[in-house]
C-alpha cells in the first residue's frame, strides 16, 4: 500500500488534480482510498458525485455513540474509497488538532487494514500551506512516504511550494517522508513549463506532470465529476491518466533541497521575464 | 545529597530550566478569585489543569478549594469551548449557585483560541447568567509570564466588570492586595482599621482560605470582597496598589475607567515598606497615624536593635515572587543582612532595576535575575560558589537548605510542608516581627546546634 499527501497552495487545484488522478487510478483497477484534510470537507466531491458525506469528526462531536467505519467511508468512482475529516466551523476550533484527531481515529477504526480492505493508494489530500503541526500530520512517521506539491507558475505558488518542502525536509530527516515530484498545474503563465522543471531540478525532484489548463475541468466541476468520468474521451482526462501512470511508476523519491528566497526571486526573474 | 548532580560550574544554559521559581498562571487567578465573597472559580480547558490547580492551592493553605471546569475532550479541543463553558454556566448557577462565577483559560483553550470574552456574552445574552449574579473572566496562557501574571489578570477582570463610578464620591480608600497570605489580608484590614481609615480591600482571601474548624463545611465562607464594594471602588478617593507586579494593572485601568488616582507601593514587608504604606494610607484617608501603630512600630524597632549582632553581614540568598522579593530585599537591608543571591521566576525588567536600586551601594557583590532560567539550580550554583548564612522561600528550597546544611525560613509560595503562614502574618510591624523571630529562630537553632561546647550561651 503506498500512502500519498497531496499538498500545495490554497487554491492551486489540489483536491481537483487529486480526484481526477485517482479517478485514473480507479481506471488502471487500483483500489484507492482519499482520505480528505480540509475542514470545508469538498475533497471528495468529484469522485463522490456531491457533498453527500458525514465526516469523521461530526461523528466525534455526537460523542457516547460508537464510531463505525462504515458511517464515514463512502464508496466514490469505481470503487474509490472516500473519507472527510471535517472540522470546526471557520473561527472557532482548531482545525489542525481535528486532522490528528481524525487521522488516529481512522487508524483506530481500521480504515487503512489492508486485510480488511484491499489498498493500493492512500492519498491525502490536505489544505493549503503546512500553517501548523496539525497539518503536518500526514507526514508523520508511519503516515503518508510520498507527497506531491501542486503548484503553477505563479509566484506565490512556488513561494508555497518552498515553504512545504522545508516541512517535508523536517520530516524526512526524522522519519521516511520523501518529495516525488511537483505537478504543475497549468495557470498559461509565461514559460510556466520550463521554470517549474528548473524549479523542480533545484528542489532536487521532478517536475512529474505538467496538466495543461483546460475548461473542461470546470464543466465536469459543475457536474459534480471527474473529467475521466464525465467525458472519458477528452484529451484532459488522458492527461490525468498519464498523471496517475507517472505516479504509479514513480521511482524518484527524494529529501528536498529548498531554495534561499534570494534563488527564488532570482528564477522567476530568469524564467518569468519575457520581453 | 539530594542534589548531588548540582556543581558550582556554571555553564550557559539557552533553553534548559532546572527546578524553576514559578508556576503557572491560572494558580494565580484562582487564588485571586477566591478573594471575592461567593465566587467559584472556573477552569476554561481540560479536567487535569483544574485539579492541579485546585491541589497546589490546597496543599498550601489546607482548606479545601473548589473550582469547576469546562472539562475539554478532544471534541472541544478540536471545535472549541464554547459549548462546555455555556453548559457549565448553567450547571453551575443552577447546582452550586455562586453570586461570582470567574472565568480563567489554560493553554489548551488559549492554543486554540476560544475567545472567552465572546462565549461570556453569549452566556449572559442567552439568559443562561441570572439576575443579581455576575460571569467574569481573564486570560491566562501558562506560556506567558507565571503565576503572578494570572493573579493579575484575575485582579484586572475584576475592576474591569464591577468598578462603577456613579455620580458620588465615598470616602474611602482602595487597597488592592497583591499575593499574599489571607493572615497578611487581615492584617492590612486590621491596620487600616487601627487607623480608622475606610477601606475597601480586594481581592481580600481572610475568612475564605484561613476558615475556622466550626464543624459546618460552608461551600462559600463568609470572607471575600462583595460585588458591591467592588463596584464602589469606582467612587473611591483614591487607591494604593501592594506589589507591582500583581496589581498595577488593576490599579491603572481603575484610574482610566473611573478616574481615581493610584500610588503603587512594595508589600509592606519589613520597616520601610510598611512606613511608607501606613503614611501613605494616612494621606489618602485623611486621618491620623495613631499611638497603637506607632507602638508597634518602636517595638519592631527594639527588637532589631536588640538582636543586630547576630543579623549583621550575614549572607541571605532568597527567590520567590518579584513583589515579595523587593521588599524582603529591603528589609534584610534594613537588618544589615546581606541578601547576596536572589532568583525570581517571574519575568519583568521592573525586578531588576528595584533589585538594581536596592543592592547597587550597598551590596555591590549581589547576584540577582529574574525570568528565564532564573531557576533555584542557579541560586544553588551561586551558593555552592560562596556559601550563604541564611537561605529564605518557599518549600521547594528545603532540598538545598539541607543539602548545604542552611538555616532556612519558609516564605513566599507554595508552602507544602509547614503550617502557620496563613494565620500569622508577614505583613506590617507586627508581621515584621513574625519574619524577624523566625529569621532569628534559624539562625539561633544552627548556632546552638553546632558551636563548640564550650561556646554554648544560655543567654542570647
Amino acid at each position: 500500500m503506498r500512502k500519498v499527501a497531496i499538498y500545495g497552495k490554497g487554491g492551486i487545484g489540489k483536491s481537483t488534480t487529486t480526484q481526477n488522478t485517482v479517478a485514473g487510478l480507479a481506471e488502471m483497477g487500483k483500489k484507492v482510498m482519499v482520505v480528505g484534510c480540509d475542514p470545508k470537507a469538498d475533497s471528495t466531491r468529484l469522485l463522490l458525485g456531491g457533498l453527500a458525506q458525514k465526516t469523521v469528526l461530526d461523528t466525534l462531536r455526537l460523542e457516547g455513540e460508537d464510531v463505525e467505519l462504515d458511517d464515514v467511508v463512502k464508496a466514490g468512482f469505481r470503487g474509490t474509497r472516500c473519507v472527510e475529516s471535517g472540522g470546526p466551523e471557520p473561527g472557532v476550533g482548531c482545525a489542525g488538532r481535528g486532522i490528528i484527531t481524525s487521522v488516529n481515529l481512522l487508524e483506530q477504526l481500521g480504515a487503512y487494514d489492508v486485510n480488511q480492505f484491499e489498498t493500493d493508494y492512500v492519498f491525502y489530500d490536505v489544505l493549503g500551506d503546512v500553517v501548523c503541526g496539525g497539518f503536518a500530520m500526514p507526514m508523520r512517521e508511519g503516515k503518508a512516504q510520498e507527497i506531491y506539491i501542486v503548484c503553477s507558475g505563479e509566484m506565490m505558488a512556488m513561494y508555497a511550494a518552498n515553504n512545504i518542502s522545508k516541512g517535508i525536509v523536517k520530516f524526512a530527516e526524522a522519519g521516511g517522508v520523501r518529495l516525488g515530484g511537483l505537478i504543475c498545474n497549468s495557470r498559461k503563465v509565461d514559460n510556466e513549463q520550463n521554470m517549474i522543471e528548473a524549479f523542480a531540478k533545484k528542489l532536487g525532484t521532478q517536475m512529474i506532470h505538467f496538466v495543461p489548463r483546460d475548461n473542461m475541468v470546470q464543466r465536469a466541476e459543475i457536474n459534480r465529476k471527474t473529467v475521466i468520468e464525465y467525458d472519458p474521451t477528452h484529451p484532459q482526462a488522458d492527461e490525468y491518466r498519464s498523471l496517475a501512470r507517472k505516479i504509479d511508476e514513480n521511482k524518484m523519491y527524494v529529501i528536498p533541497t529548498p531554495l534561499e528566497i534570494e534563488e527564488l526571486e532570482a528564477l522567476l526573474i530568469e524564467y518569468g521575464v519575457v520581453d | 545529597m539530594l542534589l548531588r548532580h548540582t556543581s558550582d560550574i556554571i555553564v550557559d544554559r539557552e533553553a534548559l530550566t532546572i527546578n524553576p521559581a514559578k508556576t503557572c498562571q491560572p494558580i494565580g487567578a484562582m487564588y485571586a478569585a477566591l478573594g471575592i465573597h461567593g465566587c467559584l472559580p472556573h477552569s476554561h480547558g481540560s479536567q487535569g489543569c483544574c485539579s492541579y490547580h485546585r491541589s497546589a492551592l490546597t496543599r498550601h493553605y489546607k482548606e479545601p478549594v473548589m473550582a469547576a471546569t469546562s472539562s475539554f475532550t478532544e471534541g472541544s479541543s478540536v471545535f472549541g469551548g464554547q459549548a462546555n463553558l455555556l453548559q457549565a454556566v448553567e450547571t453551575i448557577f443552577s447546582v452550586y449557585n455562586p453570586d461570582v462565577i470567574a472565568v480563567h483559560t489554560t493553554c489548551l483553550s488559549e492554543t486554540i483560541g476560544d475567545d472567552v470574552n465572546q462565549i461570556a456574552q453569549k452566556a449572559r445574552d442567552d439568559g443562561k447568567v441570572p439576575a443579581g449574579k455576575y460571569l467574569i473572566h481573564c486570560n491566562t496562557p501558562s506560556y506567558v509570564g507565571s503565576h503572578v501574571t494570572g493573579y493579575a489578570n484575575m485582579v484586572t477582570a475584576m475592576v474591569k466588570s464591577f468598578a462603577a463610578k456613579s455620580a458620588t464620591k465615598k470616602n474611602q480608600t482602595n487597597i488592592i492586595s497583591g499575593w499574599v497570605e489571607p493572615s497578611d489580608m487581615r492584617e492590612i484590614k486590621r491596620i487600616a482599621r487601627e487607623m480608622q481609615a475606610k477601606i475597601v480591600l480586594f481581592p481580600d482571601t481572610s475568612d475564605v482560605l484561613d476558615t475556622p474548624m466550626t464543624g459546618k463545611h460552608e461551600f462559600y465562607p463568609k470572607g471575600g470582597v462583595t460585588v458591591p464594594e467592588l463596584v464602589s471602588t469606582g467612587d473611591s478617593k483614591h487607591t494604593i496598589a501592594l506589589g507591582p507586579f500583581c496589581t498595577e494593572d488593576a490599579a491603572i485601568l481603575l484610574e482610566n475607567k473611573c478616574k481615581v488616582k493610584f500610588d503603587t507601593l512594595q508589600i509592606p514587608i519589613g520597616l520601610k515598606a510598611t512606613d511608607t504604606f501606613v503614611s501613605t494610607l494616612s494621606r489618602a484617608a485623611g486621618v491620623q497615624v495613631p499611638e497603637s501603630i506607632n507602638d508597634e512600630r518602636g517595638r519592631l524597632l527594639d527588637m532589631i536593635t536588640d538582636m543586630h549582632k547576630y543579623l549583621y553581614g550575614k549572607r541571605v540568598a532568597l527567590y520567590g515572587d518579584p513583589d515579595i522579593l523587593v521588599p524582603l530585599t529591603e528589609f534584610l537591608l534594613t537588618l544589615d543582612m546581606k541578601p547576596i543571591y536572589i532568583v525570581s521566576g517571574t519575568p519583568g525588567k521592573r525586578f531588576e532595576a528595584s533589585m538594581e536600586s536596592l543592592l547597587s551601594k550597598k551590596v555591590p557583590e549581589a547576584k540577582y535575575k529574574n525570568g528565564e532560567r532564573a531557576d533555584m539550580f542557579l541560586l544553588h550554583q551561586w551558593i555552592k560558589q560562596e556559601p550563604v548564612d541564611l537561605l529564605i522561600g518557599n518549600t521547594y528550597g528545603k532540598y538545598i537548605a539541607r543539602d548545604e546544611n542552611l538555616p532556612f525560613v519558609r516564605l513566599g509560595f507554595p508552602i507544602l510542608d509547614r503550617v502557620g503562614h496563613s494565620y500569622f502574618p508577614t505583613v506590617g510591624y507586627t508581621g515584621a516581627m513574625n519574619l524577624l523571630t523566625k529569621i532569628l529562630g534559624a539562625i539561633m537553632d544552627k548556632m546552638d546546634r553546632e558551636c563548640p561546647e564550650e561556646k554554648i550561651e544560655l543567654v542570647m
